[in-house]
C-alpha cells in the first residue's frame, strides 16, 4: 500500500569513508565545478577552513578600511590648522570640507592647514580593538564608583543564567504537556501566542514598578522573552515526535504516563537541548533591554558608558567579547550534547 | 510459441494439508473479527466515499498464520491498524481471546513497515521495552532481552544504537521487541516492504523459523503474492471500494515451506488465483501506451 523506494540493506555512512591506516589516503575524485554542487557536503578539511575564513574575510574587510586610506577614510585629522580659524590640532574634519577651507586659504593666499586621512573615531583600527580587549580587564573604571569589564560581564551573564534557567524550568514542562496532550495544547498556545507578540521591552516599566530597580526586573524580562517563545518551540518539537513511536511503545504495553515518560521525553530531548541552544542566543538580545531599565547595570552598560567618553575601541572590545561568550558556550553545549545523546546521529 | 503449464486446482490439498488444516480447525480461536466496518472519514465527513471496511469477517485460529493481501487502497492496513486497537472501527466487533479491543494492548504485539525502534535506546535496551513497562525489574527484562536477541541473531549486537543497524537487522530487533512480550497473537503491516529482494526473502525465512519455535500467531499484511504464499497457512484477499473479503484460501504448499517451491505446480496455482481475484481482468490496464514511434526504422529492440 505504502510504496516506498527500497533501502540499502546498510547503511552508508554520510561524507567520505573510514580513514585508511597509513598516511595515503586515497584523494577523493572531483570534477569541475564540484565547489558547487547543489546540498553536496564537502570534505573535514575543507569544512575546518572555511570556517576560518568566515572569520578571517569580516577582518581582511575592516584591516583594508582600516590600514588603506584609499579605500574609505573619510575624515583629516588636523595636524596644523594653518590658517582656518576654526580648525584645532587633533580635531577630526570631513575631506571634502578640509579641502574647502584650504581651497579658500589658497586662493587668498593664507597658509594652508595640513591633516591626515583617517577613518571615524566611531571605527577604530583592528589593532587598536585588540589592544582594548587585552587591556579592558586590567584598565580601571573611569569613574571611581563604576564596575570594572569582568564585573560588569560576570553581573550580565549572572543575569542570563537565572533569566534563562527560570523559563527552562517552567517553559520546557509546559512546552512538553502541551506538545503531548491536544487539551493542554489548546487551553494555552492561544493566550501564549498573544503575548508572544509583545515585545518583551514594552514590560520593562512595568517590572520596574513590581519588581523594584535592582536585578528581579532584569531576571523578568529575560523570562518574558525568552519563556512564550520556549513554551511554543518546545511543543511543536514535540509534537514533531514520530507518531508510529508512540504507536509501536502503545503495542507495547506502554500506558499514558510511560508514554509520556519513556517515549516523549527520551524521543525529543535531543531536539530540546537544540531549540534551547538557539534561544540562549534571544537572552543575550533581551539583556541590552533589560540592562538599560531600572539601574543600568552590566555590559551593555560599559558599552554605552564607553561610548560617552568615545573609546570605541572599547566598545567594539566588549561586543566581541559578547560574541565570543556566545560562541564558545554554543561550542561547549554542542560538545555536551554529543555527550548526553550519543545515539544522535553526525549532523 | 508459448508454454502454458497446465495447473493444479488451487483447492487440492494434499493428504498431510488436510489433516493440518482439520487440526488448526480444531484449535480455540484466538481472535474473531464480525461485521468489521471502518467508514471514510474526510474532510467533508463520512457520507460522500465508500466506506473502507465494508463487513469483514473471519477467525483466527491459536498457532495460525494469516496473510491478508489486496491491492491498494484495500484497507489491509487500517484492518490490522484497528486490530491492534490504534484506531477506532465504525462498527462490527474484534473479539481477542473472547474479549473485545478496545485500544492497543501487549497481547497484540506490532511490527511496522516503517523502522519503529526508539532510537535513544541500544538494541537490548529496545527489546527490553516491553517487560520493562509491563513492571518486571531491569535484571529480568535483560535475561528476556538477550534471549530474544539470541533467537533472531543479534546478541552481538545487543549494545548497538539501532541507527548502526542495517533495514534488515531493525526489523528483526523490532520482531524480537514485539515477542519479548509474549502476545498471543503477532500483527504485521508489510514488515519487509522496505528490504531490498535478497534481506527480504532472508528474513521471510527467520521469520517461518520464528514461527516454528515461538507459540505465536501471526497476521501478516503484505501486498506480494509470493510472500503470502511462501508464509501463510490462509490468505485472506481483500477486494477495494469497499474493503470487503473476496476469498480466504487455504494455501495448498506442503509444509516446511522453502524458496525453491515458488516454481512448483501447486504454488504456481495459487499465485494464478490470487493474480485473478486481485487483478481481474482490466481492459484498461492491458491497453498499449499511445506512443509514437521514435527509432529508426530497423533499429528494433523486440527483434
Amino acid at each position: 500500500m505504502r510504496a516506498e523506494p527500497p533501502r540499502e540493506s546498510i547503511p552508508t555512512p554520510p561524507g567520505p569513508g573510514p580513514r585508511e591506516g597509513g598516511r595515503r589516503r586515497e584523494k577523493p575524485p572531483t570534477y569541475p565545478g564540484s565547489a558547487f554542487q547543489v546540498r553536496k557536503p564537502l570534505g573535514r578539511r575543507a569544512n575546518a577552513w572555511l570556517a576560518l575564513g568566515a572569520f578571517l574575510l569580516p577582518l581582511l574587510a575592516w584591516c583594508a578600511v582600516s590600514y588603506l586610506p584609499f579605500v574609505w577614510h573619510p575624515m583629516v585629522t588636523v595636524s596644523d590648522p594653518g590658517s582656518v580659524d576654526y580648525f584645532q590640532k587633533g580635531m577630526q574634519v570631513e575631506r571634502h570640507e578640509f579641502r574647502e577651507e584650504n581651497r579658500k586659504a589658497v586662493a587668498e593666499g593664507r597658509p594652508q592647514a595640513s591633516g591626515t586621512r583617517e577613518n571615524p573615531v566611531y571605527l577604530p583600527a583592528p589593532h587598536l580593538v585588540a589592544k582594548a580587549l587585552v587591556t579592558a580587564f586590567r584598565t580601571p573604571p573611569q569613574r571611581a564608583g563604576d564596575p570594572w569589564l569582568h564585573e560588569s560581564l560576570g553581573h550580565s551573564i549572572r543575569i542570563i543564567v537565572l533569566g534563562f534557567l527560570l523559563s527552562a524550568v517552567f517553559g520546557v514542562p509546559l512546552g512538553l504537556i502541551c506538545g503531548s496532550f491536544a487539551l493542554a495544547s489548546r487551553l494555552s498556545e492561544p493566550f501564549v501566542d498573544f503575548i508572544r507578540y509583545m515585545p518583551a521591552p514594552v514590560f520593562g516599566a512595568l517590572c520596574v514598578a513590581i519588581l523594584g530597580i535592582d536585578d528581579a526586573p532584569k531576571v523578568a524580562i529575560i523570562f518574558i522573552g525568552t519563556f512564550f517563545q520556549m513554551v511554543l518551540v518546545v511543543a511543536n518539537t514535540t509534537r514533531g515526535l514520530p507518531p508510529a513511536l508512540l504507536e509501536a511503545a502503545q503495542t507495547l504495553g506502554a500506558k499514558r504516563r510511560q508514554l509520556v515518560m519513556n517515549v516523549v521525553l527520551p524521543g525529543v530531548l535531543p531536539l530540546i537541548y537544540r531549540d534551547m541552544r538557539i534561544l540562549l542566543g534571544w537572552a543575550w538580545t533581551y539583556l541590552i533591554v533589560a540592562e538599560l531599565i531600572g539601574a543600568s547595570s552590566g555590559i551593555s552598560f560599559f558599552i554605552y558608558q564607553q561610548a560617552k567618553y568615545r573609546n570605541y575601541d572599547n566598545v567594539y572590545a566588549a561586543i566581541i567579547l559578547i560574541g565570543l561568550i556566545g560562541l564558545l558556550t554554543d561550542l561547549a553545549l554542542k560538545g555536551l550534547g554529543r555527550k548526553f545523546f550519543p545515539w544522535e546521529k553526525e549532523a | 510459441m508459448e508454454e502454458t503449464l497446465r495447473l493444479p486446482d488451487y483447492r487440492d490439498l494434499s493428504p498431510e494439508l488436510s489433516e493440518r488444516f482439520r487440526t488448526i480447525a480444531e484449535r480455540e480461536t484466538i481472535l474473531e473479527i464480525r461485521d468489521l466496518r471502518k467508514d471514510f472519514v474526510g474532510p467533508k465527513g463520512a457520507a460522500a466515499m465508500p466506506p473502507v471496511l465494508g463487513g469483514v469477517s473471519f477467525e483466527v485460529k491459536r498457532r495460525e498464520f494469516i496473510c491478508i493481501i489486496g491491492a491498494s487502497g484495500c484497507g489491509k492496513s487500517t484492518l490490522l491498524r484497528i486490530l491492534g486497537g490504534l484506531e477506532p472501527r465504525s462498527g462490527g466487533e474484534v473479539l481477542m481471546n473472547g474479549k473485545v479491543v478496545a485500544g492497543p494492548g501487549a497481547d497484540r504485539g506490532m511490527v511496522f513497515q516503517e523502522y519503529t525502534l526508539f532510537p535513544w535506546l541500544t538494541v537490548k535496551q529496545n527489546v527490553m521495552f516491553g517487560p520493562r513497562m509491563s513492571g518486571r525489574g531491569r535484571d529480568a527484562s535483560e535475561a528476556e532481552a538477550l534471549q530474544w536477541l539470541d533467537m533472531v541473531g543479534l546478541t552481538e549486537r545487543a549494545n548497538a544504537w539501532p541507527h548502526q543497524l542495517s533495514g534488515g537487522m531493525k526489523q528483526r530487533v523490532a520482531i524480537a521487541r514485539s515477542l519479548a512480550n509474549y502476545p498471543a497473537i503477532l500483527l504485521m503491516d508489510e514488515p519487509f516492504g522496505a528490504l531490498d529482494a535478497q534481506t527480504r526473502s532472508q528474513m521471510q525465512r527467520h521469520l517461518l523459523q520464528i514461527w516454528k519455535n515461538v507459540d505465536v500467531t501471526v497476521l501478516f499484511v503484505t501486498h506480494d503474492l509470493d510472500e503470502a504464499i511462501l508464509l501463510a497457512d490462509r490468505i485472506v484477499v481483500l477486494g477495494a471500494r469497499p474493503g470487503r473479503i473476496l476469498e480466504v484460501i487455504k494455501v495448498p504448499v506442503d509444509r516446511p515451506r522453502h524458496a525453491g517451491q515458488s516454481l512448483s505446480p501447486h504454488f504456481l496455482a495459487a499465485k494464478k488465483r490470487l493474480e485473478q481475484l486481485i487483478h481481474p481482468d482490466d481492459p484498461e490496464g492491458d491497453k498499449d501506451l499511445p506512443l509514437i514511434r521514435m527509432t529508426r526504422v530497423g533499429d528494433d529492440a523486440e527483434a
